[in-house]
């Protein structure tokens, strides 16, 4: 589904990311982990076409993701609170995304439904604009938002930061769901190991932008990846 | 510590890439100001001979002191519509430990500092030195430049004052207006003379020099008021956290007539009625709808037709010069979702032309009663239509692609109220100064009739073109997408 190679991005010289090759097959649920500057969001951004790579491509389900724009109808995205628009209600927020992708409002009030535990009444219906949520619900909404349409890729960069316990859990659940029931491909990165080895059938390290480990999950994986990190 | 605060500025400054790709601008900024300068100077040195010329029985000095009233208002208006007010970003420093009043006295202490405040003295000095030369007493010329630069700073406080009032109401610049014209007509129609008031208090300052301690004290208090007013705001949740509004969500549903562009149209209908900075350009509206009253009853443009062209841009495309010039930077706060999400890029551009064509048409059918000052103007209106939507409309667009200046819509920059000085108002100027040019020439040699096809003709090729000139403009955008994506990613 997504294929990079020799993919690389420099800043000033520094390489912030060089992956020789790397492809996820469709319906995978893969992760991405690292410490602080190891790549993962930069890697998510050339994904989108937000920055431009210093060599090499990401080609998303065979287009080539900065030669065309037509990766955008089947892929979809929550990097951070930039991809929200503060001044609009969730709901219409939800309804303008829904109309980019095809549905209406029916359908989006439909799509919602699901999402009631999630949103613990404090999103729907609370006479707020997303500017003024706190940053879980706002997370809350841009990661819902992002799962809008049946999208075929998803990616999520961070999608457990801020959120509360609870749905913490019923995040991984649904994440689950998501690759068991349809044919999507989720892209999460995250700080917690505990939370990544749950969700994803395939973990990759990264570390200063290189690529040093690519785990299909199992048991033991979690331990493997605190061993690797605790240095 | 003043030290660091400056240390800070500059860096802001230049590191902006707002900075990097302006150089042109503020290249254009500086020839303004070194204009206004000179101008000042050419003043300062030639009234005095001049009064002395045209009235060689009065005294040059009461004659202007009797003008005073005028200077000072019109500095007012003036620098409400093109100072700003400091800003400097406080959230950081709260918790550090500086004393509040550092913060502020810092912040006042630079506004004092602004150019406006320098450009008087250019006209004030060399007047006073001609008045020692004059044989005036020493004391009295002294006096009096000290004064005026009184003057200068007491109008810099005054008008933060109305600014920082009118934004927390959000009436825009209205109370300036009123407050502006007020004053005016209260002189002009004789029921308190203000100008005398103020002549004859400038005269018996400089006679007394003692007296001066009283324009001192006003300065004082409203140096105090400014520094109450923002001690109030020097709170995370006073002002950083700006306060809650209870949201309303509204469909719009009129607007799936225009069809693939609707849901753009909603979102930038929501982002103008729900933002403050964009707000404030549907007032805009209201001034620029009035703005033909200040030529049309007026019997001394009566013959000047080619400024009926200039009055007929600005009126029908008062909107789209104030909301086009900041395309795409209104989106800028969730530029990497509309890049990302499934949206072409011609469709977004294209909405945002939807929106600057129908506020032309808008304006031109409100500007209909005009025609009340003859025909003309408004076979006039409609050709500055066709024009604005033809050509300006694109150029606007097509300079969105250089924009690479975030635009808060939140205002957690605390002390910015208005956001957009004098920069703004320059870029204006070729918009509405080239079809003026563009008329006048055949209107010059040819009639009246030729000018107006002209300018329909050039629209009309505009309008033919339109989805050739879109091709061109929204390749201009996809080869800055990476580095808008950047510059709206930075915070200052």
């Amino acid at each position: 589904m997504i294929k990079s190679s020799e993919l690389s991005k420099k800043y000033n010289g520094v390489t912030v990311l060089n992956i020789s090759s790397l492809e996820i097959p469709k319906g995978q649920a893969f992760g991405l982990v690292g410490n602080n500057g190891a790549g993962k969001t930069t890697y998510f951004n050339l994904l989108l076409d937000l920055i431009k790579p210093s060599t090499g491509s990401v080609i998303n389900n065979n287009i080539q993701v900065n030669k065309s724009e037509d990766w955008k109808p089947f892929t979809a995205a929550f990097i951070d609170e930039s991809f929200l628009i503060g001044y609009l209600t969730p709901e219409e927020y939800f309804y303008f995304i829904g109309e980019l992708r095809g549905m209406n409002k029916a359908d989006i009030d439909t799509f919602l439904g699901q999402f009631t535990e999630i949103f613990n009444d404090e999103i729907l219906g609370g006479k707020k604009y997303l500017r003024d949520l706190s940053k879980g619900n706002q997370k809350k909404a841009g990661i819902v938002a992002a799962l809008i349409g049946n999208p075929e890729v998803i990616v999520l960069d961070e999608p457990f930061a801020n959120l509360d316990p609870t749905t913490q859990i019923r995040l991984k659940k649904i994440l689950r769901d998501l690759t068991k029931n349809s044919k999507a491909t989720i892209l999460i990165s995250s700080h917690d190991l505990g939370h990544v080895t749950e969700v994803c059938e395939r973990i990759v390290v990264l570390e200063k932008g290189n690529i040093v480990k690519d785990i299909k999950t199992s048991e033991e994986t979690l331990k493997e990846l605190e061993a690797y990190f605790s240095v | 510590m003043i030290k660091h605060f400056l240390s800070f500025e500059w860096k802001q400054f230049f590191r902006s890439s707002y900075w990097q790709k302006s150089i042109a601008l503020n290249i254009l900024l500086g020839f303004l100001a070194l204009y206004f300068m000179l101008t000042f100077l050419a003043l300062g040195i030639s009234i005095y001979p001049i009064l002395k010329k045209q009235f060689p029985d009065s005294d040059p000095l009461i004659i202007v002191n009797g003008f005073l009233f005028y200077w000072l208002l019109g500095d007012l208006v003036f620098r409400f519509f093109m100072q700003k007010l400091p800003v400097l970003n406080i959230k950081p420093l709260l918790i550090l430990p500086l004393k509040r009043s550092q913060i502020l006295n810092y912040v006042l202490g630079k506004s004092a500092l602004s150019f406006f405040n320098f450009l008087p003295l250019f006209a004030i000095i060399p007047f006073g030195v001609i008045l020692i030369f004059e044989d005036y007493s020493n004391s009295t010329a002294l006096t009096w430049m000290v004064l005026m630069y009184v003057c200068a700073l007491i109008i810099n406080f005054l008008n933060f004052i109305i600014e920082a009032k009118s934004a927390e109401t959000e009436l825009s610049f209205l109370p300036i207006i009123v407050i502006a014209l007020g004053l005016f007509s209260l002189n002009y129609f004789n029921i308190v003379s203000l100008s005398s008031l103020l002549a004859n208090a400038v005269n018996s300052i400089t006679t007394s020099p003692i007296l001066i301690l009283i324009p001192l004290a006003i300065l004082v208090a409203l140096y105090y008021v400014n520094y109450m007013g923002l001690k109030q705001k020097l709170y995370v949740d006073g002002s950083v956290k700006a306060k809650t509004e209870t949201a309303t969500t509204t469909d719009l549903a009129w607007t799936r007539k225009f069809g693939d562009i609707a849901p753009f149209l909603q979102l930038d209908l929501k982002l103008l009625w729900r933002n403050k900075r964009p707000r404030s350009t549907i007032f805009i509206l209201v001034i620029g709808l009035l703005y033909g009253l200040a030529f049309y009853p007026n019997p001394m443009y009566k013959d000047w037709i080619p400024m009926f062209v200039f009055v007929g841009v600005f009126v029908t495309g008062i909107f789209m010069i104030n909301f086009g010039q900041f395309i795409p930077a209104w989106d800028s706060g969730y530029y990497k979702l509309l890049m990302s999400q499934n949206i072409k890029y011609k469709e977004y551009l294209n909405s945002k032309y939807s929106l600057m064509i129908i506020s032309a048409v808008i304006m031109f059918v409100l500007s209909i009663p005009y025609v009340y000052f003859g025909w003309k103007i408004l076979v006039i209106h409609f050709a500055a239509m066709v024009y604005n939507i033809g050509i300006n409309s694109h150029i606007l667009l097509f300079g969105g692609s250089f924009n690479r200046k975030k635009i808060d819509l939140t205002q957690r920059a605390v002390f910015n109220y208005q956001g957009t000085g004098a920069v703004q108002w320059l870029i204006g100027f070729p918009l509405l100064l080239i079809p003026i040019l563009i008329f006048y020439v055949p209107y010059y040699f040819i009639n009246f009739e030729a000018g107006i096809a002209t300018l329909i003709i050039l629209g009309g090729i505009g309008i033919v073109f339109h989805q050739k000139v879109m091709n061109f403009i929204t390749k201009k955008y996809l080869n800055s997408k990476y580095k808008m994506i950047s510059a709206f990613d930075q915070s200052n």
